[in-house]
């Protein structure tokens, strides 16, 4: 498991390069920065619209634009290195051999704390990424990254699905995961019917109890949990339910100190 | 600390903050709301063209993104944000509702400022609606460079037409149409601009407002040789780049088409370098706030 500086880490994809949040709130009291979701090439993410306001949530579909992980090496990494956060990779890809060539890099890459394959993209199909519906998929993938990363933690970030996260979570700490991520958004629609994945406190007690289920079945396998957390309450409910640490997302759309004031009240 | 914001991004521009402001002044004028806004810090680092973003209804996870439209010195709290809102949507009219002394959870300034010229060129502001907020402060700081300012401000009608008093004051040529006639010319900004521009001699052409205005100027501005640099207005749920929720399609300075943050690269860019075609059939569906 990778060593923390605290239990709040920034959730993928929520907080831009880094230099967006730290223009507005200190990065040094986080436990760990997880950066956006690479892929090997750049990508210009998908159509407008891609952010539906719900009660309680956000709807989106953004494509996961990125840089690419060549750009992302040589101009946003040594940035975020600098910064002092502990700096957790995201990776996800079109493929099992994607994710392998992207692990492969950033085991050579200096400061990368750990690699967080997502495993949860809500709308990959819709996005021409590599669609993981079954746990076993997810392993497959895990055992391909676990096999590049070589000293890097791998942590699994698999699909909040009440009923199946504790299979996946098995399936993927088995394929050499060193801890699990629980949270992140829920499949839905956009207004339009688009798939999209649903973020925000309306997710939380599906996160929380995913979170529970994965304890329960796996009481030796350390969970960062997350989804919907914008106050130290939730964050607390997280670290009850067993979580080793708790990652703060769409909250950072809304107030982007968020994960700075949490950190500092649990501190 | 209430506010905070730190350094880093470009030397000279001073990083935005987040803070808590609070309502000094809430007026109705005409379909719009004018808020004077204490937040302390933003105001000073206001640049024309640059947005703040607010929280609204506290469950609300999107923020709503509002033009300045000035800034003035409010006695005892210093320099105060002058605001305008349309209250269209759920957000928009909770904001319109704030009573004097209500907080406002505030970030700003946000975005790229209208780029000002070194020369004491003509210059042309078109405006419409209540986008064309930023066009006023920007009006004074070209004043005081000794750029000569003409100033043409649309509206559907004459509810929504904003500040035509002060625009007289800020401007020596002044042109206004109406999509109904009810003040100015009937018409359009595509109508009337290519004229406008004519007269006006202006070498750098300023707009704000829908796209479909935007892209007009843009057009316009390109047939005489003259610069133009448009605030593009996009709906946005964060307005501090972290979401990507509003992609722009531009070209970059290198040719490449590429898609950019609406937020954090514009909302002011070139209006040639805006690839227009591609924004409009989305502009059309979401409004700054969807009522």
């Amino acid at each position: 498991m990778i060593d923390l500086a605290g239990p709040v880490v920034v959730a993928a994809g929520c907080g831009g390069t880094g230099r967006e949040l730290a223009a507005l709130a200190a990065l040094d009291g986080v436990g760990a920065f997880t950066t956006r979701s690479l892929t090997l090439n750049a990508r210009t993410g998908g159509p407008a619209p891609r952010i539906a306001e719900t009660p309680a949530g956000l709807v989106h579909s953004t494509g996961l634009p990125g840089p690419g992980l060549e750009i992302f090496l040589a101009t946003e990494l040594p940035w975020l290195v600098q910064q002092q956060p502990r700096v957790v990779v995201s990776v996800t890809g079109a493929s099992v051999a994607e994710h392998a060539e992207v692990a492969r890099r950033l085991a050579q890459a200096p400061g990368v704390r750990g690699i967080e394959v997502n495993l949860a993209v809500p709308d990959a199909r819709a996005h021409g990424l590599l669609d993981v519906r079954e746990p076993f998929h997810a392993a497959n993938v895990v055992a391909a990254v676990v096999r590049e990363a070589q000293d890097l933690p791998v942590l699994a970030k698999v699909r909040a699905d009440v009923l199946r996260v504790a299979e996946s979570a098995r399936v993927v700490t088995d394929a050499g995961a060193a801890a699990v991520v629980v949270g992140g958004p829920q499949a839905a629609a956009l207004p339009d019917g688009r798939p999209a994945g649903l973020s925000g406190p309306a997710v939380l007690p599906l996160a929380l109890r995913c979170v529970t289920e994965v304890r329960a079945a796996l009481p030796g396998v350390p969970v960062v949990g997350g989804g919907g957390v914008t106050t130290p309450d939730d964050a607390r409910a997280f670290l009850a339910a067993g979580a080793v640490a708790v990652q703060v997302g769409t909250a950072l759309l809304h107030d982007p100190t968020t994960a700075a004031r949490i950190a500092a009240a649990l501190a | 600390m209430a506010a905070t914001g730190r350094g880093g991004g470009l030397p000279g521009v001073k990083a935005p903050l987040h803070t808590t402001g609070e309502v000094l002044a809430s007026k109705r004028v005409g379909a719009y709301q004018h808020l004077t806004v204490v937040a302390p810090g933003v105001a000073e680092r206001f640049r024309p063209g640059t947005f703040v973003a607010v929280s609204v209804d506290g469950t609300r996870l999107a923020r709503r993104a509002l033009w300045v439209h000035g800034v003035k010195p409010v006695g005892g709290y210093g320099p105060a944000l002058q605001l305008v809102v349309e209250p269209v949507g759920p957000g928009t009219r909770w904001l319109a509702e704030r009573p004097v002394g209500a907080r406002l959870e505030v970030t700003g300034p946000l975005g790229r400022a209208f780029a000002l010229p070194k020369e004491p060129v003509a210059t042309l502001l078109v405006g419409e609606g209540y986008a064309a907020a930023p066009l006023f402060p920007l009006a004074e700081r070209l004043r005081e460079r000794g750029c000569p300012v003409s100033l043409l401000v649309a509206a559907p009608d004459e509810r929504r037409l904003l500040s035509a008093l002060e625009a007289r004051r800020v401007a020596r040529a002044v042109t206004v149409v109406t999509a109904d006639g009810s003040v100015g010319r009937r018409g359009s900004v595509a109508d009337v601009v290519a004229g406008v521009l004519a007269q006006s001699s202006a070498e750098v052409v300023y707009a704000a407002g829908p796209v479909p205005t935007l892209h007009a100027v843009a057009s316009a501005a390109e047939q005489a040789g003259a610069w133009s640099q448009t605030a593009v207005e996009q709906p946005l749920t964060c307005g501090t780049g972290l979401c990507h929720g509003c992609p722009l399609p531009v070209v970059g300075e290198d040719g490449v088409a590429r898609v950019v943050r609406a937020c954090t690269e514009g909302p002011v860019v070139r209006g040639d370098r805006v690839r227009w075609a591609e924004l409009e059939p989305v502009a059309a569906v979401g409004a700054r706030e969807t009522p």
